[in-house]
């Protein structure tokens, strides 16, 4: 072999290829063993603050048991599910009919909406959160609208001086609702743009009014988007962390509150690496039936 | 059914379009266009790309509102009706198949909407298979099917509700010459069992030809001419549609003279007067248009035996076809006359009617000049 010749197009090609594994490895695949690893480690009073059994199984197994026998963490993940479910659902219902008037105006004002939708992301996200809390605060203009209307239609016995949004569940699904929502609308109208409008007319040509062809028709094709918008909003819905920490009720916390403190209020790198996983696992879950999903409608047809 | 083929006009009226007019802003796609339709006719749109068929055909299934005019459909007025609430069924240029769906699915999606029962729905559907020899496939998807499967399941589809009149826009498009005229004749079949009235559109000449009962020229949005294919390309109308249907030789002449029987064209382009059999009155216009289907010039190397319409010319090229050739003849004059010469003879080296250089006569038959009194 001559010595040129142990990296040539084969070897570029295979670098390419393995660009992506490399990554995948060094910044997902690693961390998470790392992460599993300890899970199955105890904290100690020293640093690192964890170490493993000497003896054997050398894995310890309380933090797992731990995990399932107190409510507290048994509630954290209850609520941040609950949470980011309902979240997941307002965003499809608020997102879909925005991504299909997406894909049925005229071009020049679909690219101005488009941009309409984007533009937040240029300010902070914190920024736009902190915005919130000024507007769902008790003695906020915002409040004070949402309470007059609320005494115009309820009896006067009912009536209330305002409305307790901030520190409450309902402020957490809102606020992230509205800073997921464009993670639910682009990949929505991705797929929906790319479907064929004849097909519309096929279905109304055969019989079918506007709201079957829709049921026919463009929500089975448009499955694909729906399920990639509800990964998008729910994944890191479930995890989320300073939104709830922001608004929320901090007496009732979602699981990205309980690790942030295991991890550094309480030091016990361990504990937050065991809930970590199973988050992991509830989340990657979905995920799994998507995959399924997928490869089965490749099979079955649908695009 | 109840009418003659061949005749060029309907006995009925099923389909009635009443100068029906779309424009898009201010471009007018269909420009008052009038025609009758009869029950279980085969009917053909035909025109070259962008002239508005797609757009008639629209209008009937409902889908454009006619900006003026009327279309009647077995008598009914279609204004303001929803193509769901109308007898008519399309077949889709790009075929338009649900690909979540099997074919199954796919065509009994319409039936769905009838008033039947499921079992009643189930022998439909077998009924369609059978029709378009798809049974062995009724449980797969589109995707999974090859281009003229997919057209198959598009026209069973579109048959299914047994409408009362079927839109097959540009049915054959896709597929290959050998596969098209197989399903040209399927087609055929096909309209001949049900008697559904089919209107078929096509840019394709011979596909209008070979499928149609009576054919309608379209040009920029209005009709040209609306007759049997026998009479669309024996009499077209004008200079336009004589040269849109088959090929044809085309020449400006000068009218001398009129009498009981024929008209006598002088063609300064070949430097002959020619004798062509009058068909009603010319209107006294002394600049005309003359002519010739190929196929219907004699071509031979001995004199032929009446004088009438005989020209002498040399081959300068010809191609050969196999059944026919196709010579190019130079007048004195200077211009080429295309002339089609069937190849019926198989021998040795006198085996085609001329070659290269050789002089040849050429004669017309009076009946087969074609006049119009439209120019170029
Ligand atoms: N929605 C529309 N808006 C504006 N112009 C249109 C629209 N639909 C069709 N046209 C125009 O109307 C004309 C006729 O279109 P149509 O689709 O009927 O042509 P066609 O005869 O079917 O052509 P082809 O053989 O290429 O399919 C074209 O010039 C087209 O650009
Ligand atoms: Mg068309």
């Amino acid at each position: 072999m001559k010595p040129a010749s142990w990296f040539d197009r084969r070897g570029w090609s295979d670098l390419i290829i393995g660009l992506p594994y490399a990554w995948a490895i060094v910044f997902i695949f690693l961390p998470i063993c790392i992460v599993s690893a300890l899970s199955f480690a105890v904290p100690i009073l020293n640093s690192p603050p964890y170490e493993f059994l000497k003896t054997w199984p050398y894995l310890s197994f309380d933090n797992f048991q731990r995990l399932f026998s107190d409510s507290i963490y048994i509630r954290a993940f209850a609520v941040s599910l609950f949470n980011a479910s309902i979240a997941t659902v307002l965003c499809l219902l608020i997102g879909y009919p925005m991504a299909l008037g997406l894909t049925r105006v005229p071009k020049a004002v679909n690219r101005v909406l488009l941009m309409m939708i984007v533009l937040p992301f240029w300010t902070s996200f914190l920024l736009r959160v902190y915005a919130w809390i000024g507007l769902m605060g008790n003695n906020s203009w915002f409040n004070h609208l949402l309470t007059g209307l609320y005494n115009v239609v309820v009896p006067q016995a009912w009536h209330i001086a305002n409305i307790q949004i901030m520190y409450t569940n309902f402020a957490v699904i809102f606020v992230v609702v509205y800073s997921y929502l464009p993670f639910m609308i682009l990949p929505l109208y991705a797929n929906l743009e790319k479907l064929d409008r004849t097909l519309d007319e096929a279905a109304m040509d055969l019989g079918s009014r506007p709201v079957q062809v829709f049921l026919d028709v463009t929500l089975p094709l448009s499955m694909p988007g729906i399920i990639a918008g509800g990964l998008l909003v729910f994944i890191p819905a479930a995890g989320e962390l300073v939104i709830p920490s922001l608004v929320g009720n901090q007496s009732d916390p979602m699981v990205g509150a309980i690790i942030s403190q295991e991890f550094g209020l309480n030091h016990d790198w361990p504990m937050a690496s065991a809930i970590s996983v199973a988050l992991l696992v509830i989340l990657v879950m979905p995920l799994m039936a998507y995959t399924r999903f997928q490869s089965r409608a490749e099979a079955g047809g649908t695009r | 059914m109840d009418r003659d083929p061949l005749s060029a006009t309907p006995s009925d009226r099923f389909i009635s379009v009443r100068t029906v007019t779309k424009q898009f802003g201010q471009f007018t796609a269909v420009d008052r266009v009038s025609l009758d339709i009869g029950k279980g006719e085969l009917f053909a749109l035909l025109g070259s790309s962008g002239c508005g068929k797609t757009t008639l055909l629209r209008m009937l299934a409902g889908f454009e509102e006619p900006t003026s005019g009327q279309i009647f459909i077995d008598g009914e007025d279609m204004a303001g009706i929803a193509p769901y609430h109308r007898p008519v069924n399309m077949m889709f240029q790009s075929y338009a198949l649900f690909p979540h769906m099997t074919v199954e699915k796919n065509i009994g999606y319409g039936l769905k909407h009838e008033r039947m029962t499921k079992s009643e729905r189930d022998d439909r559907v077998a009924a369609m298979l059978d029709l378009v020899q798809l049974k062995a496939f009724a449980r797969r998807h589109p995707h999974q099917l090859s281009g003229g499967q997919r057209q198959r399941v598009a026209l069973a589809r579109a048959l299914a509700k047994q409408p009362k009149l079927l839109l097959l826009d540009e049915p054959l498009g896709a597929l290959d010459k050998k596969l098209r005229e197989q399903t040209q004749f399927e087609i055929a079949n096909i309209q001949y069992e049900t008697g559904i009235t089919f209107v078929v559109v096509t840019h394709d000449q011979e596909e209008a030809m070979t499928l149609a009962s009576r054919i309608a020229i379209m040009d920029s949005g209005s009709i040209r001419q609306l007759d049997t294919p026998k009479n669309v390309y024996e009499f077209p109308s004008s200079r336009f549609v004589a040269s849109f249907i088959g090929s044809v030789n085309l020449f400006d002449a000068e009218l001398v003279r009129q009498d009981d029987q024929f008209a006598h064209i002088a063609v300064p382009e070949i430097g002959v007067t020619l004798q062509a059999l009058r068909r009603g009155q010319l209107h006294g216009k002394t600049r005309l248009t003359c002519a010739f289907r190929p196929e219907k010039v004699h071509m031979s190397r001995q004199p032929p035996a009446s004088a009438v319409n005989t020209m002498q010319g040399v081959v300068q090229d010809f191609g050969y076809f196999g059944k026919d050739s196709l010579y190019r003849v130079k007048m004195p004059a200077g211009s080429l006359i295309r002339v089609n010469a069937t190849n019926d003879l198989r021998a040795g080296d006198d085996d085609i009617v001329a070659t290269w250089e050789d002089e040849v006569y050429l004669a017309i038959d009076p009946a087969a000049i074609m006049l119009f009194e439209d120019e170029a």
